[in-house]
C-alpha cells in the first residue's frame, strides 16, 4: 500500500477560506467577504448552500488580471463600502484567498487606510465592524480556516475587561441542530452562555413572510465583545492545529479558564462535557438529560446484538473522527480505519486515547484522500462507512452502507439537522447506524424476514 | 401539428419597468449607477425592428453579490468537465478542484467507449502547499501527471491552472509537452487562472482554443452514416444529450461528436469529418465552430433543442441544410410521431400555467432557450438576463463588428487559424449557402435573446442580488429561474425557484420528452400549495385566536 502519493485524488478536505466563511456566518449581522477572484465566493457559496439549503451570501472584491499584478487594495475598499451601504452589515468578515496571499496584499493595513479615508462611514452607529483573517488555501484545510476565523473574532472583537457570570462555548464546526442542542443545554444548566459561532438559525432558518437581506441569528457582537469577562470557556476539539486556540487566547489575555474537551460525541465524551457543565454551574445534570443518558445506555444494550464486531471506516474532519471513533468503540463496533484530510499531527494520539481498553487500535491516517481511503477499504472490507457524502462512490463500489454525518451532505436532505452531540445526538446516531446494519442484513437475506 | 401561438405583446400590469430601473439605480453611487444603467435595458424595438444596446461582459462591481463564476470554472467546470475519458488535473490548492467535482450534474454513458473510462466522478488536484507557492509547482505537477497515468492509464490528461499558478509563473505548457513525450498520450494544459477575464466566459474561450489546438483534427477516420453533424454547446445536464441523441437516431442523423455532453476525447479528435456543426449554447462554444469553419470548411447553424417547437424547428433546419428528401420526410415523420404526446401534456397542464409569469437569470444561452418552454405553457417572461454573455448573445451577431474589445477580453488569446492545406473542404459552395439563406436558413447566424423578448420586458445583465430582490418584491413572479446560489434566497421570498444550471435533480428538459418533463415540473412548482401555509392559523386569523383566548 502506497501512502506517499504526491497528488490528491478525491480530496477529504476543503479549502481554508470556506471554513472562515462558515465561522463568520455564525455572527449576528455578518457578511463574509472574500478578498480574491469572484470565483472563490461563487464556488464556496454554492458548496455551502448545497449542504444547508439556505441562502449564503459571500461578497467578493472580484479581482481581475490587472489587480493581480498591481494589488487588490482599491477593490477591497470599494467592496467593503458597497457591502456596508447595500447590505447594512454589522460585521464584515474578510478572509483572504490564494490569489491575494500570493500577491502579498497586506489586508490589515488596507483596512487601516480605508478607515482613515472613510471617516464618515465609521463614525455612524451603523458602521460595520471589520474583522480579517489570513486564509491561504495552500496552508491548511477548511478546519484551520474555521478555527483561525473564530480566533480572530475573539482577538479582534473581545476587548472588554471585567467579570460576569457568563460562560463561553466554542463548539467548532458542528451542525445547526448541534448548536440548538448546546444552547438548550446551557439554558437547562441555568448558564448564561455565549456560543461562538452560532449558525443554528443563520444557516437553518424558517420560511419567511418577508425576506431579510442578512439572515437572522448568529452570536451577537455585544456578547463577543464581553467574552473576556466570562467565568470559563469550554472549547471542543482536541486536534485544533497549532498551540494558540481561541479558548487559550481568552485564557492568556483575560484569565478566563479554558476547558479543552473533545467534541462530545457518544457517551464518554458527553459524560466529560456534562461533568464540566456541572462543575462550572454548580448544578446537578437536569433530570431530562439524565434520562436521555439512561435511554442511551439502554439502547446500547438493545442494539449490541446487531452491531457487535462490525467493522467501520470513519473519515472526515479530525475532531469529528475522534468523537465518532470514541462512540463506535463504546458501542462495540470496531473502527478499522480512522482517516482525515486534515493534518494536525494529533489524530493518532487522540484515536489511541479514545479506543484504549475497548477495541483494537484502528489504522489512523491523516492527510489522506479518498484514493488512499479506497485502497484501505479494499483490504479492510469494512461493514460500514461513516462520514460525509464524498464517501458515496466507495460505498457504491463496495456495496457498503454509508452513514452520513458532518459536512458536506449534498446527496441527502437535512444535513443541517443531523444531531451529533450529547446523549441525544448519540441516541440519534445509534438508531441510524444500527438500522443501517439491520437494513443491509435484511436486504441481503434471500428469505425476506420482516422480523429482525 | 402546431402548438398554440405565443402572445407577443407584453403589457406590464401594475408595474412600470422604467420606474423599476430607476429604483434599482438609485441604490448605487453615481459611477456604479452609470455602469449598471447600460446593463439594465427595457426591451424596445426600433423602426427597423432592431433592439437597443446593452453593455455586458464587463467587470462586476466589487462587493455587489452576483452570480458569476471565474475563468477556471468556465474552462474546467463547464466545457471540459463533461468529457468522461480525459483526466482533468487541477493545478492549485485544493478548493477549486473540490468545488468543481461533478457539481454540474453532467451525465455520461461510459459503455459507449470501448475502454469504459469515466473519470468524471474523480477529482484530481496537485493540492499545492506553501512549498510550491515559494519554490514553484512544476515538479509536483509532473509527478501528479505521472501518478494519474500510472493509476488509471487514461488516453489523455488535461491540466487546469488556478490563480496562484499564473502568479508564481509555473509553465504548465512545457510540463505538459514533456509529459506528453514521456508518456506517449495526449497531455495538454489550460492557463485558465480565475482572475482572467470578467467571468467564466473567458474560460470557455480558453477551453475552445485548447481543444481546437490539441485535439480536434487529429483523427481523420471516416465513419459510415449519413447526415453527419457535431452538436456543440450541449452539456448533458440531467440527461439532455441522451434525449437529443435519441431524436437524432430516430431521424437517421449521425452525431460524430458532442462538445461536450456525453463526450469522449476520441470524438473531439474526429469532429472535423462531420458536415455540419450545430450550436446550442452560442456563448460557450462559438469559437470552436468558427475555427473549424475556417480550418476545415465546416459550416455552423444555431439550433435549440429546449422547447418542443424549437426542437421541431431545429430538426427542420438540419434537414433543410442537407437538402435530402429522405431526411426531410423522415424529420417530418418523427415530429409527427413525437408531437401528440407533447400536445396532450400541454393541454393538460396549460390551463394551470396560462398567464403565469417567469423570470430567468442564467447562463449565456439558457435564459433565452427556456423562454421557449415557458411560452409553450402560455407563460410570460417578464425579465431575463445572462450571467456571462456578450453583446451578440443579447442583440445578435449583427453587432459583432461594433463590439469594443476591452483590456479584459484582449488578454484572452484569439487563435490565428488558417485553412488546412490538406483537410480544408468547404461543405457547401458560396452559391449553395446563398440559396439556403434565401430559403430562410442562414449559416453562422444567431439573432440573440432580445429580439425574441416582448417590448417592455426588462433585460438585465449580470444581475446583482439586490436588483433581483427588488424585482421579486415588485413583480412577484410566479417562478424565478437561476442557479443554486439564488435558489434559497428567492424561495425565502415565497417564490418558487427553478435551477436551470443543474435542473434541481430533474431533467432531461431537452427535446420532446424533456419538454413534457419540464411542463410537469413547472406545473408542480407554480401550483404548489405550500406557500399558503406560511402563516399559522393564529397569524392568518388573529381575531380567531383572540376569540379562543377570551373563551
Amino acid at each position: 500500500m502506497s501512502d506517499d502519493y504526491t497528488s490528491t485524488t478525491n480530496a477529504c478536505k476543503l479549502c481554508k477560506p470556506i471554513g472562515a466563511c462558515l465561522a463568520f456566518k455564525g455572527v449576528e449581522g455578518a457578511v463574509p467577504f472574500l478578498h480574491g477572484s469572484q470565483g472563490c465566493a461563487t464556488y464556496m457559496r454554492r458548496y455551502i448552500i448545497s449542504h444547508f439549503r439556505e441562502p449564503m451570501d459571500i461578497a467578493s472584491s472580484s479581482l481581475g488580471e490587472k489587480n493581480a499584478i498591481f494589488g487588490g487594495g482599491a477593490n477591497l475598499k470599494q467592496g467593503i463600502k458597497n457591502v456596508t451601504t447595500k447590505y447594512g452589515a454589522k460585521m464584515i468578515g474578510i478572509a483572504t484567498t490564494c490569489l491575494t496571499e500570493t500577491i502579498g496584499d497586506d489586508v490589515p493595513s488596507i483596512i487601516k487606510q480605508f478607515r482613515d479615508e472613510e471617516k464618515a462611514l465609521f463614525e455612524s452607529d451603523n458602521s460595520p465592524l471589520l474583522v480579517n483573517v489570513s486564509t491561504p488555501s495552500y496552508g491548511g484545510t477548511h478546519m484551520e480556516g474555521f478555527h483561525d476565523a473564530v480566533k480572530v473574532l475573539v482577538d479582534q472583537i473581545a476587548t472588554e475587561y471585567g467579570k460576569d457570570e457568563s460562560i463561553n462555548l466554542l463548539p467548532g464546526f458542528v451542525s445547526p441542530a448541534d448548536i440548538r442542542y448546546l444552547k438548550e443545554l446551557l439554558s437547562d444548566f441555568n448558564l448564561e452562555g455565549v456560543v461562538l459561532p452560532d449558525i443554528s438559525e443563520s444557516l437553518d432558518g424558517p420560511a419567511l413572510l418577508d425576506y431579510q437581506k442578512i439572515s437572522e441569528g448568529g452570536t451577537p457582537l455585544s456578547k463577543i465583545r464581553s467574552m473576556g469577562k466570562a467565568r470559563a470557556t469550554i472549547e471542543f476539539g482536541r486536534t485544533i492545529f497549532g498551540n494558540l486556540t481561541a479558548g487559550k487566547l481568552l485564557d492568556s489575555r483575560f484569565g478566563v479558564k479554558n476547558y479543552s474537551l473533545g467534541m462530545p460525541v457518544g457517551l464518554r465524551e458527553s459524560d466529560e462535557f456534562f461533568s464540566v457543565l456541572e462543575e462550572i454551574s454548580g448544578c446537578k445534570s437536569p433530570e431530562k438529560h439524565v434520562l436521555e443518558r439512561g435511554r442511551l445506555i439502554d439502547s446500547f444494550v438493545d442494539s449490541h446484538k446487531y452491531i457487535f464486531g462490525c467493522k467501520a471506516v470513519v473519515y472526515g474532519e479530525e475532531d469529528l473522527v475522534v468523537g465518532l471513533t470514541s462512540f463506535l468503540a463504546e458501542m462495540g463496533v470496531q473502527p478499522v480505519l480512522c482517516a482525515s484530510g486534515g493534518k494536525s499531527k494529533k489524530l493518532n494520539k487522540e484515536i489511541t486515547a479514545v479506543t484504549k481498553g475497548l477495541v483494537d487500535l484502528p489504522i489512523v491516517r491523516d492527510g489522506v484522500d479518498f484514493y488512499d481511503i479506497g485502497e484501505e477499504v479494499a483490504e479492510l472490507k469494512p461493514d460500514l462507512l461513516i462520514g460525509h457524502s464524498k464517501g458515496y462512490s466507495l460505498a457504491k463500489k463496495y456495496g457498503i452502507p454509508l452513514m452520513r454525518v458532518g459536512f458536506p451532505i449534498h446527496d441527502r436532505i437535512g444535513g443541517q439537522r443531523v444531531l451529533h452531540l450529547g446523549y441525544r445526538g448519540a441516541q440519534a446516531l445509534l438508531d441510524d447506524l444500527v438500522n443501517l446494519v439491520i437494513e443491509k442484513k435484511q436486504n441481503d437475506s434471500p428469505v425476506g424476514y420482516s422480523y429482525m | 401539428m402546431a402548438l398554440p401561438e405565443e402572445n407577443n405583446k407584453f403589457e406590464p400590469d401594475e408595474y412600470n419597468p422604467e420606474e423599476m430601473k430607476e429604483e434599482m439605480l438609485l441604490q448605487y453611487p453615481p459611477k456604479v449607477a452609470r455602469k449598471r444603467a447600460k446593463q439594465i435595458v427595457i426591451n424596445k424595438f426600433g423602426s427597423d425592428g432592431e433592439v437597443g444596446d446593452i453593455s455586458p461582459n464587463v467587470r462586476t462591481v466589487p462587493g455587489l453579490i452576483g452570480q458569476r463564476g471565474c475563468c477556471y470554472a468556465g474552462c474546467k467546470g463547464v466545457v471540459l468537465g463533461p468529457t468522461r475519458d480525459i483526466i482533468n488535473i487541477t493545478h492549485g490548492p485544493i478548493g477549486c478542484g473540490f468545488y468543481s467535482w461533478l457539481t454540474r450534474r453532467n451525465q455520461t454513458d461510459a459503455s459507449t467507449t470501448p475502454d469504459n473510462h469515466n473519470f468524471m466522478t474523480y477529482c484530481f488536484s496537485t493540492d499545492m502547499q506553501d512549498e510550491q507557492i515559494i519554490f514553484g509547482g512544476e515538479k509536483k505537477l509532473a509527478l501528479a501527471i505521472q501518478e494519474a497515468y500510472d493509476n488509471f492509464h487514461p488516453k489523455a490528461i488535461a491540466v487546469f491552472s488556478t490563480c496562484p499558478v499564473g502568479l508564481i509563473g509555473d509553465d504548465i505548457h512545457t510540463v505538459c509537452r514533456n509529459m506528453k513525450e514521456k508518456l506517449g498520450i495526449n497531455v495538454f494544459g489550460f492557463s485558465c487562472e480565475g482572475y482572467k477575464g470578467v467571468s467564466q466566459s473567458a474560460g470557455h474561450h480558453i477551453a475552445n482554443n485548447g481543444i481546437f489546438t490539441h485535439v480536434v483534427g487529429t483523427d481523420d477516420t471516416e465513419h459510415d452514416g449519413k447526415y453527419k453533424i457535431n452538436l456543440l454547446g450541449e452539456y448533458n445536464i440531467g440527461g439532455d444529450a441522451f434525449e437529443i441523441e435519441r431524436i437524432f437516431n430516430k431521424c437517421g442523423i449521425t452525431q460524430v461528436s458532442s462538445f461536450s455532453g456525453n463526450s469522449s476525447i476520441d470524438k473531439f479528435a474526429n469532429a472535423h469529418v462531420a458536415d455540419l456543426n450545430l450550436i446550442m449554447c452560442h456563448r460557450s462554444i462559438n469559437y470552436v465552430a468558427e475555427m473549424m469553419e475556417t480550418k476545415y470548411g465546416l459550416p455552423w447553424i444555431k439550433i435549440n433543442f429546449i422547447g418542443a417547437n424549437a426542437t421541431a424547428k431545429s430538426l427542420r433546419k438540419i434537414a433543410q441544410y442537407f437538402g435530402d428528401e429522405e431526411l426531410i420526410a423522415k424529420v417530418e415523420e418523427v415530429i409527427a410521431e413525437e408531437m401528440p404526446a407533447v400536445k396532450q401534456s400541454i393541454e393538460e397542464v396549460r390551463p394551470r400555467t396560462e398567464g403565469k409569469r417567469a423570470m430567468l437569470f442564467v447562463g449565456g444561452s439558457r435564459a433565452h432557450h427556456y423562454q421557449e418552454l415557458f411560452a409553450e405553457l402560455g407563460m410570460k417572461t417578464l425579465s431575463a438576463g445572462y450571467e456571462f454573455a456578450h453583446r451578440d448573445d443579447y442583440e445578435g451577431r449583427r453587432v459583432l463588428p461594433d463590439i469594443k474589445v476591452d483590456a479584459d477580453s484582449r488578454n484572452i488569446e484569439e487563435l490565428d487559424v488558417k485553412p488546412d492545406p490538406l483537410k480544408y473542404n468547404p461543405r457547401k459552395s458560396e452559391a449553395e449557402i446563398a440559396k439556403l439563406a434565401e430559403a430562410g436558413l442562414k449559416m453562422s447566424e444567431y439573432e440573440g435573446m432580445m429580439p425574441d423578448m416582448d417590448s417592455g420586458s426588462m433585460v438585465i445583465d449580470d444581475i446583482s442580488q439586490r436588483e433581483s430582490e427588488l424585482l421579486i418584491e415588485s413583480f412577484k413572479p410566479d417562478i424565478y429561474c437561476a442557479g443554486i446560489k439564488e435558489k434559497y434566497t428567492v424561495q425565502k421570498n415565497g417564490i418558487p425557484m427553478k435551477q436551470l444550471h443543474s435542473y434541481d435533480y430533474g431533467g432531461p428538459y431537452a427535446g420532446f420528452k424533456g419538454a413534457v418533463n419540464f411542463y410537469n415540473e413547472i406545473d408542480r412548482m407554480v401550483n404548489s400549495k405550500i406557500w399558503k401555509y406560511l402563516k399559522a392559523p393564529w397569524q392568518a386569523h388573529p381575531e380567531l385566536a383572540a376569540a379562543y383566548a377570551s373563551d
